[in-house]
């Protein structure tokens, strides 16, 4: 018990310190660090280039506001009591697009649109009518179901990080909604239940699936990005649907969000013919409890929208290793959304300092550092709310040329894949395999992992190894699942060994279905969902302790705390199970036939009977009627 | 009841004659029916082919001189844009293989995962290219690459596509799919795969032994006779119609004129040879092992038959590239069509309800035959019916009689099963044999022994054997025999059958009152060892490459080997079957001829 304690304010410890970055990051407005949410880290960016003072000043303020907000949080002091709701409303939008070249020749576009809705609903009395940018319709659900947090996202395709490194934004194939309600909610699962179903009239997505049994409440993994500090892991709820198909019926909703809709800004690169022709799509919503200011003395809800697209190199190419904006999007930019306060394009250079592996027109002497997923990255920097990025043209088309050869495969330093082993189909087992390629740090990972109930885990066969020796969870949390109700649920805490291999196998037996559950396909198989490795990483900024070119000594001998780890969420692949299965096609011919039989013979049958072949009558007075009634009764000849 | 016992002896030849008759007819083509495909998603041929054009078979070879092929295979692959993954594998025979010669295997394998766009690596496609050493099939590797780089610029690939070429054919195989599972059936020793596209849902091998290719060959038959669902048969014979391409099953061309008696012939040939190979369990070509996944697959070879007709590397590209598209359309692993079926030609096929009857008339003889024991058996108990402690008494013994030889029989088979492969190091002590002919040797010298084993143990036992004792011996064995040949025939069909042929007719008329000499002969004749022997000269006669007795005798002993050597390795379950259940119950009849 003492060890599962332990074990549990660890996690704490690690949710807390991913927490404190978070909300450091919430408040700064600059586009910078908005490239990556959940695994944001506090980054301060110095404008490495020219466009002096101002890039100066606003470092500063940045600074300075960023660390306001940590020690008020840390403080606790909430003064948004005080504020008064007439203050105006100060809604926002920014838009920002990144684009990275990956190592594989791929190329990478991750889109951001944030909305800020300054308004606090949860409050006592508040009643919201008034839309200004926000959406109404994601700000009446939010109100409805007393939403304190939601994160959905549609996937279409498997992030490969072993060619394209971590995504900005990881989200595991098909569909995952994870929800936090306010406290204050009764029914969590009729709230859950009803919120799915509207949530997938919005996104016209197939979200209504989910259901108990596939839905779970993870104890560890998914903890709250935005304000506040809730724990009780009854408030959130958390599914996926790994089977969901991502097309364009999903992305049009999803669009009509933005406040320009695809009509001006970065959205009108988003046209559906060029998305949907890429090797890995992925689209995502994220509402969230943020501070206004830097007192934060009032909430504004964030809705960060972003899409990612990975466009590949091979079959989009056509022998020419050429990107430009117009090969991508078949769009080119010409105008940023008139309603945004700021709109960028970011393009990764830092693989490229001396440009022997692209070249990039037109060029920007605009360059913005950050440091993203605890390395520090080089950004040109084209802000479209200058009309001097548009050149004389009027229209941005960002041209990239590939001189170099990549291919090679990367060694991220967290990276899972999961399979089934085993043949027949009596029992199986479940792989995860976890690899830490860092070469002298040892961290700790949260795995979760939500398997269908038809799939009976036989736990006490739960094996986790590392370097070929026993590997002991110093966390378990494990809920087993009843049949046809609740998915189980495992997770674990594991210390994974520096530069190792950590496996952990669980093994099961496949249940017999009743006839009536199988899906219409079920020779195809059927789905377990991504299993979710969460952790803090060290950074690769940390580890060059003795990487001393570009730097003054006196600032690296000591990490910076913020830049010693950073938040990472890696997702596996989802597994397709066979479940024995019935031979459907003697069933299936006899209801066809069945059906045929009684189609043809009712038919024809309901003719005749309703058919009526007597000539048309003048209708009888009422008592005549009655009379014949009685006749017909008594069987007597009936009066005419 | 009467009536059975009274014709019980013309009811079973009539069976049997009936079986063979029916067997045989199953060749004949309005008998049959008509091969189509039963897959919707794979439905209709109208893919437009491009094929790859360019076969890079040069860099094979030039690597295949430097010695470095699989080096040279990553370098080719990752140029390619596929992801690359080797896996290195080593595994020590328990004796020589003198047909392939090797001894201590150590081989790599090579293979490269084409990511579908927009996938969750969820499904995938196996396509193989085994790769020797030697000039063998660099000509399937070549087409393999250039496949593989043709694929890659295509956007319609929903499943991931996985390019294997593998050493050492079957273990090459076998390492990779005991990795891809973790598994480890056959004590293989390999490195754990790096990448991986899901489940499977089929494979095809590839193999073209010449420059020049006539026509193409499909080899189904996989491991214990398994088979892949007819719809792969049946698309792959789509394709070569609509391609032109001879395509052959068995290696025999499909001809039209089935009124004639050629036709027919011709039929029944290809029908024989299938069931000779699907019988004797062994996996065919790379594909067979993939069938104990559930993955749905089969081996492609290219054969130059010296015609005039040639087929040039393009239109086997394009065949392939059909095929996989088609597979790449399936919705659910092939499912619809036959499991459990016999082809007298590739348009043709004969389904599991057709042929069955055949093996079922087989059995019922020596279910009657029991039947017809039981009454007799039961007679004489009514008449002694008064004396209760009578019939009591002697029941002691006849348990005993009875389990005697049925215990010795089994162990005979256990040792024939065993003591081969355990004793070779002791034989090429004291013989002036190699390991695998001390092997073979041992296992032919311990059958032959066995022959010698049980009558006299029983003599030994209780000095003379009565009629009663043999009658219920022989009831045992003939329900014994109908169960094991039931079970394999399910499993199994043609080995099944087989076997039934041979043993059915000495083991329903067997007793201990015949001339002893004259059917000592014909049991020995009839033995399983000599079943093996004919089948061998019915192979080899029916792929035209008959072979005088000497040589025979070699090929037998070369079976033997390889049956032993397929357990070992692959997990065929032939000889364990042969030697444990097959052999013994068939000492038992033995027995019995010498009972008194």
């Amino acid at each position: 018990m003492a060890a599962h304690r332990c074990g549990l304010s660890l996690v704490f410890i690690l949710i807390f310190s991913s927490l404190a970055c978070h909300s450091s990051c919430d408040s700064l407005e600059n586009a910078n660090e908005d490239t990556e949410e959940k695994q944001s880290v506090s980054d301060t960016p110095r404008e490495v280039n020219s466009d002096g003072s101002i890039a100066a000043e606003d470092l500063n303020e940045r600074r300075g506001r960023s660390t306001d907000a940590e020690l008020d949080r840390r403080d606790g002091t909430r003064t948004s009591e005080a504020l008064t709701p007439a203050a105006a409303a100060r809604d926002e939008f920014q838009e920002e697009l990144v684009i990275r070249p990956l190592h594989s020749g791929d190329i990478y576009a991750s889109f951001q649109f944030r909305t800020l809705w300054d308004t606090d609903f949860l409050q006592e009395g508040q009643k919201v009518s008034h839309y200004r940018l926000f959406p109404k319709s994601l700000g009446q659900v939010l109100s409805k179901f007393s939403v304190r947090e939601l994160h959905i996202s549609f996937t279409q395709g498997f992030w490969r990080t072993m060619q394209w490194g971590q995504p900005f934004i990881p989200s595991p194939p098909g569909a995952e909604l994870w929800v936090w309600f306010h406290d204050t909610v009764s029914d969590v699962d009729g709230n859950w239940k009803e919120l799915t179903n509207v949530l997938s009239g919005i996104f016209c997505a197939s979200l209504n699936f989910i259901d108990l049994t596939n839905t779970v409440q993870p104890s560890a993994s998914f903890k709250p990005l935005g304000l506040g500090n809730a724990t009780d892991h009854r408030f959130l709820r958390y599914a996926t649907l790994p089977r969901e198909i991502v097309c364009t019926e999903n992305l049009t909703p999803w669009k009509k969000l933005l406040p320009c809709g695809s009509k001006a800004g970065l959205a009108v690169l988003l046209k559906s013919e060029k998305l949907f022709h890429s090797s890995f799509h992925s689209q995502a919503v994220h509402i969230r409890p943020v501070c206004q200011d830097e007192q934060c003395t009032s909430k504004a809800w964030e809705l960060r929208q972003t899409l990612n697209v990975v466009f590949d190199l091979y079959t989009a190419g056509q022998g020419k290793k050429e990107w430009s904006l117009f090969k991508m999007f078949s769009r080119t930019l010409t105008e940023a959304c008139p309603l945004a306060t700021s709109s960028k394009v970011y393009v990764d250079i830092t693989d490229n300092p001396e440009g022997e592996l692209f070249e990039l027109s037109p060029a920007t002497p605009l360059l913005s550092q950050a440091v993203v997923l605890g390395d520090r990255r080089t950004y040109s920097v084209f802000d479209l709310t200058r009309a001097e990025t548009f050149g004389q043209l009027r229209s941005l088309n960002l041209l990239l040329r590939w001189k170099g050869d990549g291919g090679e495969m990367l060694r991220p330093l967290l990276h899972a894949e999961r399979y089934v082993a085993g043949f027949g189909l009596q029992t199986g087992e479940i792989h995860t395999v976890i690899y830490n390629n860092h070469p002298y740090r040892a961290f700790p990972v949260l795995l979760m992992d939500s398997v269908p109930w038809y799939l009976q885990l036989y736990i006490h066969t739960l094996t986790v190894t590392s370097k070929s020796r026993d590997n002991k969870p110093s966390y378990i949390h494990y809920q087993p699942a009843k049949d046809r109700h609740r998915p189980h649920l495992l997770e674990m805490l594991i210390q994974l060994p520096p530069h190792s291999m950590t496996e952990v196998t669980v093994q099961f037996e496949r249940a017999l279905l009743k006839w009536t559950e199988y899906t219409p396909d079920p020779n195809h198989g059927f789905y377990v969902g991504s299993s979710v490795v969460s952790a803090l990483v060290p950074s690769m900024v940390a580890m060059n302790t003795n990487f001393t070119q570009d730097q003054p000594l006196f600032s690296s001998f000591v990490p910076v705390k913020e830049e010693s780890s950073y938040f990472v969420r890696v997702y596996t692949e989802p597994l397709l199970v066979n479940l024995p299965t019935p031979d459907f096609s003697m069933p299936y011919n006899v209801i066809c036939l069945t059906c045929t039989v009684v189609a043809v013979g009712y038919g024809s049958f309901y003719n005749l009977l309703t058919r009526t072949f007597q000539v048309d009558e003048p209708s009888l007075p009422l008592a005549k009627r009655l009379a014949n009634l009685i006749r017909r009764i008594r069987g007597v000849p009936l009066l005419t | 009841r009467g009536l059975l016992t009274r014709l019980n002896t013309p009811i079973c030849i009539v069976c049997y004659l009936a079986a063979i008759v029916w067997f045989m007819g199953l060749a004949f083509e309005p008998f049959t029916l008509r091969t189509d495909m039963s897959e919707n998603a794979m439905g209709s041929t109208m893919v437009l082919l491009r094929g790859a054009s360019a076969v890079p078979r040069q860099g094979v070879r030039s690597s295949q001189k430097t010695g470095a092929v699989s080096t040279w295979l990553v370098k080719a692959m990752q140029s390619r844009g596929l992801e690359v993954f080797t896996q290195s594998f080593s595994r020590k025979l328990p004796f020589p293989d003198e047909n392939k010669e090797r001894y201590m295997v150590r081989g790599t394998n090579v293979y490269g995962i084409l990511r579908a766009p927009r996938a969750p690596r969820t499904e995938a496609l196996v396509i193989s290219a085994p790769c020797s050493p030697g000039d063998s099939n660099n000509q399937a590797v070549g087409l393999l690459l250039a496949l593989a780089q043709y694929f890659r610029n295509q956007v319609y690939w929903a499943k991931d596509i996985i390019f294997l070429v593998n050493e050492h054919d079957l273990m090459g195989t076998q390492a990779w799919l005991e990795a891809y599972h973790h598994t480890n059936i056959t004590g293989m020793e390999y490195s754990p795969l790096q990448g991986r596209g899901g489940s499977i849902q089929a494979a095809l091998s590839l193999e073209l032994s010449s420059d020049v290719i006539t026509s193409l060959d499909l080899i189904l038959d996989g491991l214990n006779g398994q088979l892949p669902n007819l719809d792969l048969a049946n698309l792959f014979y789509a394709f070569c119609q609509k391609l032109g391409v001879l395509c052959t099953i068995q290696g025999k061309l499909q001809r039209n004129d089935w009124d004639t008696a050629e036709g027919y012939t011709h039929a029944a040939q290809t029908m024989m040879l299938m069931v000779l190979k699907q019988a004797c369990g062994r996996s065919w070509g790379d594909h067979g092992l993939f069938l104990r996944y559930h993955i749905e697959a089969a081996s492609v070879r290219g054969i130059n038959s010296f015609r005039h007709y040639k087929t040039d590397a393009a239109t086997i590209g394009r065949l392939l590239e059909g095929m996989v598209r088609k597979l790449n359309n399936l919705l659910e692993r092939l499912h619809q069509s036959y499991f459990f079926y016999l082809l007298p030609s590739l348009s043709r096929f004969v389904s599991i309800g057709c042929y069955m009857p055949a093996f079922g008339l087989l059995v019922v003889i020596l279910l009657l035959r029991a039947l017809d024991l039981w009454v007799h058996l039961g007679a004489p108990a009514l008449a002694a019916v008064e004396g209760v402690t009578e019939a009591q008494q002697p029941s002691g013994p006849a348990v005993l009689t009875v389990l005697t030889p049925v215990v010795i029989s089994h162990l005979t088979g256990v040792a024939l099963y065993l003591l081969p492969v355990h004793l070779q190091e002791m034989a090429v002590e004291h013989f002036p044999v190699s390991e695998t002919e001390a092997v073979v040797l041992t296992a032919v010298a311990i059958y032959t022994t066995g022959l010698a084993l049980p009558h006299n143990t029983q003599r030994l036992l209780s000095g003379e054997g009565t009629e009663q004792g043999w009658k219920v011996l022989k009831l045992t064995a003939l329900l014994y025999l109908a169960v094991l040949l039931g079970c394999t025939a399910l499993i199994n069909f043609s080995l099944g059958f087989v076997l039934a042929v041979t043993l059915v007719p000495i083991t329903a008329s067997m007793t201990p009152h015949m001339p002893k000499a004259l059917s000592a002969l014909v049991m020995v004749l009839l033995s399983p060892a000599f079943t093996i022997l004919y089948c061998v000269f019915i192979y080899q006669e029916l792929i035209e490459a008959p072979v005088s007795v000497s040589e025979g005798w070699m090929l037998f002993l070369s079976v033997i080997s390889q049956g032993i050597l397929d357990h070992a390795l692959y997990g065929s379950l032939v000889y364990p079957l042969l030697a444990l259940f097959i052999y013994p119950c068939w000492l038992m009849f033995w027995n019995i001829l010498f009972w008194s």
